[in-house]
């Protein structure tokens, strides 16, 4: 009885953040999506992570930056995988760093980090899909997170396409409702529009489609590093699975002298 | 109490003996590993070792973090992220240390609860459960310095809101506070400071630990029947117990093995499953979170902090007789540091003399309400400070100090309870038939 009671202490333990976050969430509609990336062998699309590369760059990147992602983990594995010399050309294309030695701005090189934000108000977008909670499993319990992650993605997808099309003045500022912000109301106008971006293998350009490949490329810069660490979740867990089953065999062989014939008692 | 009799070590070679008449270490290290257990210990008794991992994984993943971490207010949330990114196996080791915290309170909580059943606060280990709860005082320290440190929003609120607690003791209070943060707001100094007091603290838990430790050698481990060992002689020590090595650590690495799976599955598939979304965002000192919630292993705790509030009738008449000195906010303070204290007091407020929960009908379940009240309490924290969540957190502080204060005083005079098993040996062999008993087992 006692076990018992303790395996379900501990696993109500265990359950009873996700209520925490659950707690924050308001009258908000969250989408799910069904992104690669999901689930203990999800993996990132390369292809998904260039074009939302392409969307941020040519959109979001107008007002919101990415300053703690280096321009040179696009060609790291597991992410975009850009070749190196397009990274370069890429970096010196599209952003200039201020260089304290110069005194002056040059192009961004590989080793620079993408430029801060620029635009005032505009958050940095580095983390932002850890830093969004976009759904809480059934009764808040978040317990799905192991195959759904815990919805940043989700969350910027659906802000992308939960525009309403109402607009508000308040205190001098234009308001637009939208169904995934906290509260209905958010100061970004809408970001994207059907055929916004033009993708150089003809992929489908509409709202929905871009929205999604900017969710996960924006997953990417948070956790840049997720594919390798499912890879070791999996690694991990086969081998402490190996290794429970030498310890239980052995536990058992060397108790079996003193514990005789298991006698069942009443 | 004398300790269990068994064979201690003996130098054999010349080089042994050197040795062991100037520094005894190989014996000390020998009584330690063969010191002889109780052979009834059930799956509950796995914790201690659970925990012990947890600490040095805890240190070692530390250490090397620390090496890539800059306790600065402008690079502090910048080096998480070059740890996450830059550091090889970096994600790996922030993700290791963050879910560790957590693996660590699970167990230190199952290990306490299992201490509270099996009545192991009881004479004569009524130190080893005080340097327990000091251990655990001092992890609650620490794992709360520590979420400060990557200056995420959550940390810097928790920080704010945790040390203003200390703002709200009469007279000193705010002195207090400023001399903890090192000026007057959660800033530089702050960080600073608790960057060192985060690293420090392990090393006073390896401390405490070791007193645990030797607390508990001293007298013994208690056992899920709370009977003691036999003492009288070695061979009737031997009836009930066996040597910690092998029996013991195989059966704990097998524990231990089958939780680090679990473990490991959490940090490699979902390792920001017990975080908050709110600390990926840098700390803003203008931006207050919608909720400031504490780590999930505070919860219970923070219930307890604000239970009590100013229409609580407990709290006006203690208010009035202090002339309000004691305020609603420092009633508050009083009630969760009171709620670990009165833990403390186990030992001597519970005052049953049989020790095991297994033969006491009636504690059995005001303990299962016990359990209960902790999990609705750290659920009740989670909750924002409205009704009916706030009736609840009041019912179950309350239950929380009864439990201690009332039940397990008057149970030991109500109670009539169950006959425990004469020793050890009968209670080990009633569960597995005593023919294969009669030799000693060998090694």
């Amino acid at each position: 009885m006692f076990k018992k009671l303790a395996i379900s202490t501990a696993l109500s333990l265990a359950l009873v953040p996700a209520a925490v976050i659950a707690a924050g969430g308001g009258e908000q509609h969250i989408e799910d999506v069904d992104f690669s990336f999901e689930g203990p062998f999800g993996t990132y699309d390369q292809n998904q992570l260039q074009r939302g590369l392409q969307i941020y760059t040519e959109v979001c990147s107008a007002c919101h930056g990415l300053k703690y992602v280096p321009l040179r983990t696009l060609a790291d594995e597991g992410g975009p995988e850009l070749p190196m010399d397009q990274v370069r050309a890429y970096a010196a294309e599209n952003f200039e760093v201020f260089d304290a030695e110069l005194d002056d701005y040059r192009p961004a090189t590989p080793v620079d980090h993408f430029p801060a934000n620029t635009a005032i108000g505009a958050p940095d977008l580095s983390v932002m899909a850890k830093a969004r909670a976009g759904f809480h499993g059934p009764y808040g319990l978040g317990i799905n997170q192991m195959f759904k992650g815990m919805g940043g993605a989700e969350y910027i997808a659906s802000l992308l396409t939960g525009y309403t099309g109402h607009e508000k003045e308040e205190a001098g500022s234009i308001l637009y409702e939208n169904t995934a912000f906290p509260g209905g109301w958010i100061s970004m106008g809408p970001p994207l529009f059907d055929e916004h971006v033009e993708f150089r293998d003809g992929h489908a350009n509409d709202v929905h489609h871009m929205a999604e490949d900017v969710s996960a490329f924006l997953m990417w810069t948070a956790e840049p590093k997720l594919m390798a660490r499912k890879q070791a979740g999996f690694v991990g867990v086969m081998i402490l699975l190996i290794l429970s089953v030498l310890l239980y065999l052995t536990n058992k062989r060397i108790w079996a002298p003193l514990k005789g014939k298991k006698v069942k008692q009443g | 109490m004398a300790g269990i009799p068994h064979d201690h070590y003996e130098p054999k070679t010349s080089g042994e003996k050197w040795l062991h008449s100037r520094l005894p270490v190989v014996g000390l290290l020998y009584d330690t590993i063969m010191i002889p257990t109780p052979k009834n210990l059930n799956w509950m008794w796995i914790w201690g070792i659970i925990l012990t991992f947890c600490l040095v994984l805890q240190i070692v993943t530390g250490i090397v973090l620390a090496m890539h971490y800059t306790p600065h207010v402008d690079l502090a949330f910048a080096s998480i992220e070059h740890i996450m990114r830059d550091v090889n196996g970096g994600h790996m080791l922030r993700y290791l240390h963050a879910n560790g915290a957590s693996l660590f309170f699970i167990a230190v909580y199952i290990h306490i609860f299992r201490g509270l059943y099996y009545g192991s606060y009881k004479a004569p280990r009524e130190i080893t459960w005080i340097i327990g709860m000091l251990i655990y005082l001092a992890m609650m320290a620490t794992g709360f310095l520590g979420y400060v440190l990557p200056w995420g929003q959550m940390s810097f609120w928790g920080a704010t809101v945790i040390t203003g607690l200390f703002g709200a003791i009469p007279f000193v209070g705010e002195a207090l506070q400023t001399w903890l943060l090192g000026g007057p707001a959660v800033d530089n100094a702050t960080l600073n400071r608790f960057f060192s007091l985060h690293y420090l603290l392990p090393f006073v838990i390896v401390g405490l630990v070791a007193v645990h430790i030797w607390a508990f050698h001293t007298t013994g481990n208690n056992n899920p029947t709370g009977v003691e060992v036999r003492r009288g002689s070695k061979e009737e020590a031997e009836k009930d117990t066996v040597p910690f090595w092998p029996y013991f650590v195989i059966k704990d690495l097998f524990a231990l093995a089958v939780i680090l799976t679990i473990f490991w599955a959490v940090v490699g598939f979902m390792p920001n499953y017990l975080g908050h979304p709110d600390n990926y965002i840098e700390a803003n000192p203008l931006v207050t979170p919608a909720h400031i919630v504490p780590e999930w292993y505070y919860l219970p705790f923070y219930a307890i902090l604000r239970a009590f509030t100013s229409e609580v009738w407990v709290v006006q008449i203690a208010s009035f007789v202090t002339g309000g000195i004691v305020d609603a906010k420092f009633f508050g303070v009083l009630a969760m540091f009171g709620a670990i204290f009165v833990m403390a007091l186990v030992p001597w407020l519970d005052t049953s003399n049989v020790r095991s929960g297994k033969y006491r009908p009636m504690f059995k379940w005001w303990f299962y309400l016990f359990v209960i009240d902790f999990v609705a309490l750290m659920w009740l924290g989670a909750m924002p400070a409205e009704e009916p969540y706030a009736s609840f957190s009041l019912i179950a502080s309350a239950y929380w100090f009864a439990y201690f204060l009332v039940i397990l005083p008057l149970l030991g005079v109500l109670e009539k309870p169950d006959a425990p098993p004469a020793t050890i040996e009968e209670d080990f062999d009633s569960h597995y038939g005593s023919d294969a008993n009669a030799s000693t087992p060998a090694e």
